[in-house]
């Protein structure tokens, strides 16, 4: 027990924070249809983000142990237990998603006009199972969770999505399961292997055999693969972003996303530290891809929002790369990165889902100098545009700094392609920015076009202090994580050091370990 | 002539759910005679039977007791099958009220009348320790299932439907008794403590013909729960039966069957289960593989359950592989929850069609909007049979899948999971045509509070199940620890 502290805070806070919205919803359920129900899912979120606060303020920076852990016993015929804390890693998640929340419904207010009612309940559902995620301590209660965002997402796409809502919305469900199912035998076998138990930190501690790390690496990297996305697994990404209200937009790009690069962090890292010591070159290799073409890919978009969908798909590149540097910088860049694509791209589908609210397009050549049209608008766009670009003193810049830093001390070519990314990020937001900010004025859409209300620049303000905040003083979110990042690094460490890995190690080591694969089925 | 040679007080004291439920059949009977009660009072008595029945059978659980000198077995395990089939019986009857009328027949008293007869069937089969028993519970529940299925006299489909499952039926009460015929053979007797011991003692006549008598027995079976390849006969009889019947006929035998077959083997057959692995392994995948694509070209629902259901078999053909404590208690959560789950979303179906149509998925378009509780308990239980957490069925599927790979199959365990993923497919279709699709035509669906009540219960009971299951897992697992 000495790798927890339990919860000191007189209200079990992380029970609280993670089921509230849940309680929401219930009440919602029963609530008559009429604009009180947007009210009362407002009230929930900010509920929600109140109550999660004193987290943040009680959280003890020096120590890398679970704290404010919760265990209940939950199913005793197989050794299931109720078990909630926070580390390092996970604590700025909860707040990521907390104030994610209260922005969706706030920006749903007008624009989800049928069904309101299933809509803040699927909305609500869908927060309980992202902190949910992020505070589990026991395998069983992640997948639950893990698998609890599937339909309340299926639903947000599906429902109050776009023309090609249907298919995108299937699509999003069948790639999600074809990764967790696998995920579900790993999480079986890992059970058996790690002495039945499905405590994470307990299976954290075992030394599992090489064959048996390789193979579980390969089941949970098909969940969260997936799920980040990592290239060649991206392509339901775009459909499902662009089909999706703005609100789940949001939430797919700001958390659902950041589930995968968390997964890795919390399983695949203290879990197989063998297999991701092996195969970190390729995954280094598969992340330099995802960012170059992704950027290529962007730059061809003629739909704003399934521009920044396959933005993220490069973002997220970044974030991999940085945690598969496998040292500090890389990884607490890419935690960092974590945080600040949430911010930058929620805020970006943000915007879009704002004026498409007002002219039902979503194509770049229906807009134009929007600056002289809707100018505080475009304050604001412009503010996101070069945090994404990721330009000195917003938050972008110093994630993909760290991250790059580290890439630079694994290895010197991979790192070198990784700037061509940066580089074309510039473009393509650059551009994007030109063609719909400045330009002449699109007649098509002028006239529909009105410049943001109070509601919707109360949406956005809270986005861009945090850009701007974490811009100039990191530490505030870096200090959080120093600790648990030093703690992970050295499992990963712990069980084998591998120094000077250069390509010709890599494949011979890959070719043994298949061998030993096969030797264990 | 004396009778107390044959059978003790103790003897009758064991099989009186059973008196109970006879007796309730033929007053059923009797009362229809009159052509004065209402079908409603006529249901009541049979359901109240029933109540009375569990009642007795759920009073007197205890520890393994031999009746009629080794003819049936009372058991945890047994009392776990009868207080279910009770249940499933009781639900079909209450979800029953109305709908003949509705089809255009009448709730006759024959009706509640044979599904108690099933029950008692079905009863027999999972008490039973001797070959011979199960073959009667076999036939009392397969003769009243042939009836039941052809129910509605005016109906073609009913009738086809009818005619086909007694004809393919039949066929598969043969290779049954011809199976128990040549275990007799090979081993000298019926009796399951007569099997295990001819077995162990190596006094078998031959090898090769128990096991030609196993893999009969094994196909009459796999009929009986539609296993591929012997599932052919489930779709078009599931379609044509009475909605309400297709959902006795798709949760009650499949319980007995697997019920029988898991006593069979582990009684009978333990020693030799080895040998049968590989069987079981393949019945298993090629099962759920069939099942789930067939189901994912249907455009009828209950023909897409018929398939969803010839799926689940297929999963329950890995306890029956595993065959251990775990497994068989897995076994047996999975059956109340698949139960609980078809009754409910047949429940929907019968609420959901009219007379002659409203069977197909362009019927279900805008169900949502008009319908909000009724379809939100149909995607309940369509999640709860993909196997969605936090449903009961993740849980269900979750224990199977474990208990496999506690085994060591994890191929068979990957097969199951890919499995699970194709059927999303098409449960999630009807999802989608509730929810995100535009009205067509017009379908009025009908049903009543207590149906209405019946189905939000059984949704609710899907959920709490889904995230606090341990209750009916420790009486599964009591229920699965046999002292042989």
């Amino acid at each position: 027990m000495e790798d927890i502290i339990i919860n000191n805070l007189d209200y079990p806070v992380l029970t609280v924070s993670t089921f509230l919205p849940m309680a929401g919803a219930l009440i919602i359920l029963f609530l008559k249809r009429g604009p009180f129900i947007k009210w009362f899912a407002l009230a929930t979120t900010v509920a929600t983000f109140i109550v999660s606060l004193p987290i943040y303020k009680h959280f003890d920076k020096t120590t890398y142990k679970m704290q404010f852990v919760e265990i209940y016993s939950w199913i005793p015929t197989w050794n299931i237990n109720y078990k909630v804390g926070v580390d390092g890693i996970s604590v700025l998640f909860i707040i990521l998603v907390t104030i994610l929340s209260i922005l969706c419904v706030s920006v749903s207010w007008k624009a989800i006009k049928e069904k309101t009612k299933e809509f803040y309940i699927s909305l609500l559902i869908m927060e309980t199972a992202m902190i949910g995620i992020f505070v589990s301590l026991n395998m069983f209660l992640f997948y639950l969770f893990w698998e609890l965002t599937l339909i309340p997402m299926f639903l947000l796409i599906g429902v109050w999505g776009g023309p090609q809502r249907i298919y995108a919305a299937l699509k999003f469900v069948l790639f999600m399961l074809a990764g967790s199912v696998l995920m579900l035998v790993g999480i079986i076998v890992l059970y058996y292997a790690g002495g039945k138990t499905f405590d994470i930190l307990e299976l954290s501690k075992v030394n599992y055999p090489a064959g048996t790390q390789l193979w579980l690496f390969l089941a949970f990297f098909a969940a969260f693969a997936v799920k980040m996305p990592m290239f060649p697994f991206h392509t339901w990404l775009p459909d499902a972003h662009t089909e999706a209200p703005t609100a789940g937009s949001v939430i797919l790009a700001g958390i659902l996303l950041k589930m995968g690069a968390y997964g890795f962090l919390r399983f695949s890292f203290p879990m197989f530290p063998h297999a991701v010591n092996v195969l970190f070159i390729p995954l280094l290799i598969l992340s330099v891809t995802a960012i170059i073409y992704g950027a290529y890919v962007t730059l061809m978009q003629k739909d704003m929002k399934r521009l920044i969908a396959y933005s993220s798909v490069s973002h997220m590149g970044f974030v991999t790369l940085g945690l598969f540097t496998l040292n500090q910088n890389g990884i607490e860049g890419g935690i960092l990165q974590m945080i600040n694509h949430g911010v930058i791209t929620g805020a970006l589908f943000l915007c879009v889902g704002m004026i498409y609210e007002r002219t039902h397009s979503r194509m770049i050549e229906d807009y134009g100098g929007l600056s002289k049209t809707v100018p505080v608008f475009i304050v604001f766009f412009s503010i996101f545009t070069l945090a994404a670009i990721g330009l000195p003193g917003m938050n972008a810049f110093v994630g993909e700094f760290l991250i790059i830093s580290g890439a630079f001390k694994a290895n010197m070519i991979i790192a070198a392609f990784s700037i061509l990314g940066v580089v074309l990020g510039a473009c393509y937001m650059v551009w994007l920015y030109y063609r719909v900010a400045l330009n002449e004025i699109n007649t098509t859409t002028q006239s529909s076009l009105v410049d943001l209300d109070l509601r919707e620049i109360a949406t956005l303000a809270p986005l861009v202090l945090l850009v701007l905040i974490i811009g100039l003083q990191p530490n505030i979110l870096l200090s959080y994580m120093h600790v648990s990042v030093e703690h992970l690094i050295e499992q990963l460490h712990n069980s084998i050091i591998l120094e000077n890995i250069n390509a010709y190690d890599t494949v011979s080591s890959i070719a043994e370990y298949v061998k030993a694969l096969f030797k264990w089925a | 002539m004396d009778i107390a040679q044959f059978f003790t007080s103790a003897d009758l004291y064991g099989i009186a759910p059973e008196i109970i439920l006879t007796i309730t059949a033929l007053s059923v009977l009797t009362l229809e005679m009159f052509h004065v009660f209402r079908s409603k009072i006529i249901l009541m008595v049979a359901a109240l039977g029933l109540l009375l029945a569990s009642s007795v059978v759920i009073n007197t659980i205890s520890d393994e007791r031999i009746l009629f000198g080794g003819m049936l077995v009372l058991s945890r395990y047994s009392a776990f099958f009868d207080s279910l089939y009770i249940f499933i019986g009781l639900i079909t009857l209450i979800f029953s009220h109305g709908y003949m009328e509705k089809k255009g027949g009448r709730t006759r008293g024959e009706y509640p009348a044979l599904i108690i007869f099933a029950v008692i069937g079905m009863m027999l089969m999972t008490r039973a320790n001797d070959l011979v028993i199960v073959f009667l519970g076999l036939e009392l529940l397969s003769l009243s299932l042939y009836v039941l299925v052809g129910f509605l006299r005016h109906d073609d489909l009913s009738n086809e439907s009818g005619l086909k499952y007694l004809l393919l039926g039949a066929f598969a009460t043969g290779f049954f008794l011809f199976g128990a015929a040549i275990t007799y053979g090979a081993t000298g007797t019926t009796n399951y403590s007569g099997i295990i011991l001819a077995i162990t003692n190596d006094t078998i006549l031959s090898s090769t013909y128990l096991s030609l008598g196993i893999g009969l027995l094994l196909i009459g079976f796999a009929f009986k729960v539609a296993l591929a390849p012997f599932h052919m006969w489930s779709p078009d009889v599931y379609q044509g039966a009475p909605t309400t019947v297709t959902g006795f006929l798709c949760t009650a035998p499949k319980a007995a069957g697997f019920g029988a077959l898991l006593i069979l083997f582990n009684r009978a057959f333990v020693e030799i289960h080895y040998q049968w692995q590989d069987i079981f392994w393949i019945l298993a995948a090629l099962t759920m593989t069939v099942g789930n694509i067939s189901a994912l070209v249907q455009s009828n629902v209950k023909r897409m359950l018929a398939f969803s259901s010839v799926s689940h078999a297929g999963f329950l053909v890995i306890g029956v592989l595993v065959l251990d404590e775990t497994s068989i208690s897995a076994v047996l959560f999975y059956l109340v929850v698949y139960s609980v789950i078809n009754l409910g979303a047949f429940a929907i179906v019968s609420a959901v069609e009219t007379e002659k149509e409203g069977l197909v998925f362009e019927d279900y378009r805008g169900l949502a909007a008009k319908h909000p509780w009724l379809s939100a308990a149909m995607t309940i239980f369509m999640l709860s049979l993909a196997g969605f957490p936090p449903t009961a069925g993740f849980v269900a599927k979750y224990g199977l899948l474990s208990a496999a790979v506690a085994k060591g199959y994890i191929g068979l365990v990957v097969i199951g999971v890919l499995n699970t993923l194709l059927s999303i497919y098409y449960y999630l279709r009807l999802v989608v045509n509730m929810y995100m699709q535009k009205e067509e035509r017009a379908i009025l669906p009908s049903y009543g509070m207590v149906l209405t009540g019946l189905i939000g219960i059984m949704a609710i009971l899907m959920i709490i199940l889904g995230i606090i299951p341990g209750y009916l897992l420790e009486i599964a697992a009591k229920a699965a620890i046999f002292t042989s």
